[in-house]
């Protein structure tokens, strides 16, 4: 989100305060000097994830603060992971498949490409999931690799950095 | 002078007589067993003589003296075993290991099964005894990881290990990916090279790669895990097709053995991996990374097997043994 406030000391942590008062996570603080912004003014990006539900009392904690709100961006599925899936993706039906991970509400599949190389041949396909938070991911994946288990896939993990 | 006994006169037992002939070490070989055949020979085996009998296809001694004997009779400081790996039952070696320890004697081995099944019950055997045990050879052929992390590590906490275990699946997956084999045809081309065993199970289904698991977390990081304990799946499912999929954004696939000793971690299974990760070597490279919370990051990138490379982390482990426990002793 874009803020603006007033260019005095110590206005720059008031704002900040409230995110941690509603259980948000600051990511990042870009905070430049354009020509647009009034002289006695400063504008601040904070780039920061917050619980569902929580915006609302985040915006009337800056109000207070005399922080004016100038953009909100959000993106609700911030966390994205690609697997590889092997097997009889068609025959095990796949579209039941991507629907049990979106129909958790809070992860979904957002890509897939699948190579069928030859009829009744295992098929490999790229898969794409993105979710609202990194639990969620842990989750999906989770249910992922019981469906496969289920379905008899073999799914392929990243490596993730820890 | 240091005197070692050698059981098993394979790849690794050759690697460490030839290495032995070209180096003055100051280590003679009092003792030494093939699977057939055995010498024992206090004033020092002639190991060139015992070399050529054994590349002329006969064995390396006399058919009427067994490992056993070697083991029990022979005059030794050090126990080298170097027998192939069971992984069920780890026998013959634990035995021999058990006999020669009880015997006040330190034993250097690369084989796996002992250490992966006993490795407790085998270091109170030795502590109670004053000798050492020493296993360098069992995980990653020439990389000396054991050491680095029992020695140069000592005192950091390890949050993460994980890397490339096996020089086998890694061959066969670079193969794959490389030219877009089959995972028939690439097995086909390791085992024309000599990489794949006939029966390629103990590498492909990641159980070598387990076991290796399974004596770094009990050994280094004092869990208390066995073989069953690691959750493993193998590559021979792995089409070209997928490495394609991962070819195309940047990655590839490998096979990673991972340990995360505070979730209970213990893995091995193919993972995407970016190309550009130091993990990602060729052929039949080993590679490790340990995460360690003094030390930060670190990656090892060696030879994971191979006659000289075995037999050179099983002479480190014997020049330790001689410059603290038996010069002047």
């Amino acid at each position: 989100m874009k803020l603006e406030m007033k260019d005095q000391p110590g206005q720059l942590v008031a704002a900040l305060k409230p995110i941690s008062a509603v259980g948000g996570n600051i990511i990042a603080v870009i905070h430049q000097r354009e020509t647009s912004t009034p002289a006695e003014a400063l504008d601040v990006q904070i780039v920061l994830e917050l619980p569902e539900g929580r915006l609302p009392n985040l915006l009337e904690l800056f109000r207070e603060q005399g922080v004016s709100v100038v953009r909100i961006g959000e993106e609700r599925l911030l966390y994205e992971c690609t697997l590889i899936m092997i097997g009889h993706l068609m025959h095990t039906d796949l579209s039941d498949t991507v629907d049990q991970i979106d129909r958790t509400g809070s992860a979904e599949v957002t890509e897939l490409s699948l190579v069928m190389p030859a009829i009744d041949a295992p098929s490999s396909a790229r898969i794409t999931i993105r979710s609202t938070t990194r639990a969620e991911m842990k989750r999906a994946i989770r249910i992922l690799s019981a469906v496969a288990k289920q379905k008899d896939l073999l799914i392929i993990e990243p490596l993730e950095d820890a | 002078m240091m005197r070692i006994a050698i059981l098993g006169f394979g790849s690794v037992g050759r690697g460490i007589a030839r290495a032995l002939l070209a180096k003055d070490l100051d280590i003679t070989v009092t003792g030494l067993a093939d699977s057939r055949s055995g010498i024992i020979d206090a004033g020092g085996i002639d190991l060139a003589a015992a070399l050529a009998k054994k590349e002329n296809g006969g064995p390396c001694g006399n058919a009427g003296v067994s490992p056993g004997d070697v083991v029990a009779k022979a005059e030794y400081d050090v126990l080298v075993e170097v027998t192939p790996t069971n992984v069920e039952t780890g026998e013959p070696a634990l035995g021999h290991i058990r006999e020669a320890l009880r015997r006040g004697r330190h034993v250097v081995t690369s084989n796996k099964g002992p250490i992966a099944l006993a490795y407790p019950e085998l270091r109170a055997l030795a502590e109670a005894n004053g000798v050492l045990l020493k296993y360098e050879a069992t995980v990653c052929g020439a990389i000396p990881l054991i050491h680095a992390m029992q020695e140069g590590l000592a005192g950091n906490t390890i949050s993460r290990l994980y890397g490339v275990f096996n020089g086998t699946c890694n061959y066969i997956l670079t193969r794959m990916a490389a030219e877009g084999l089959t995972y028939e045809q690439a097995l086909a081309e390791a085992r024309d090279l000599g990489y794949a065993e006939a029966d390629p199970t103990y590498d492909v289904e990641g159980i070598d790669a387990g076991v290796k698991l399974v004596i770094l977390a009990n050994a280094l990081l004092d869990l208390h895990t066995t073989l069953d304990d690691v959750e493993r799946t193998g590559i021979t499912l792995l089409s070209p097709e997928a490495l394609q999929l991962a070819e195309d954004q940047d990655c590839t696939i490998r096979l990673i053995g991972e340990i995360i000793p505070g979730a209970g971690v213990l893995r091995v299974s193919p993972r995407i991996i970016p190309k550009i990760h130091p993990l990602v070597v060729e052929g039949t490279l080993n590679a490790v990374t340990v995460e360690a919370d003094l030390a930060g990051d670190l990656t090892f990138i060696g030879k994971g097997a191979g006659s000289a490379e075995t037999a050179s982390a099983v002479i480190g482990d014997l020049l330790y043994i001689q410059s603290r426990h038996v010069k002047g002793s």
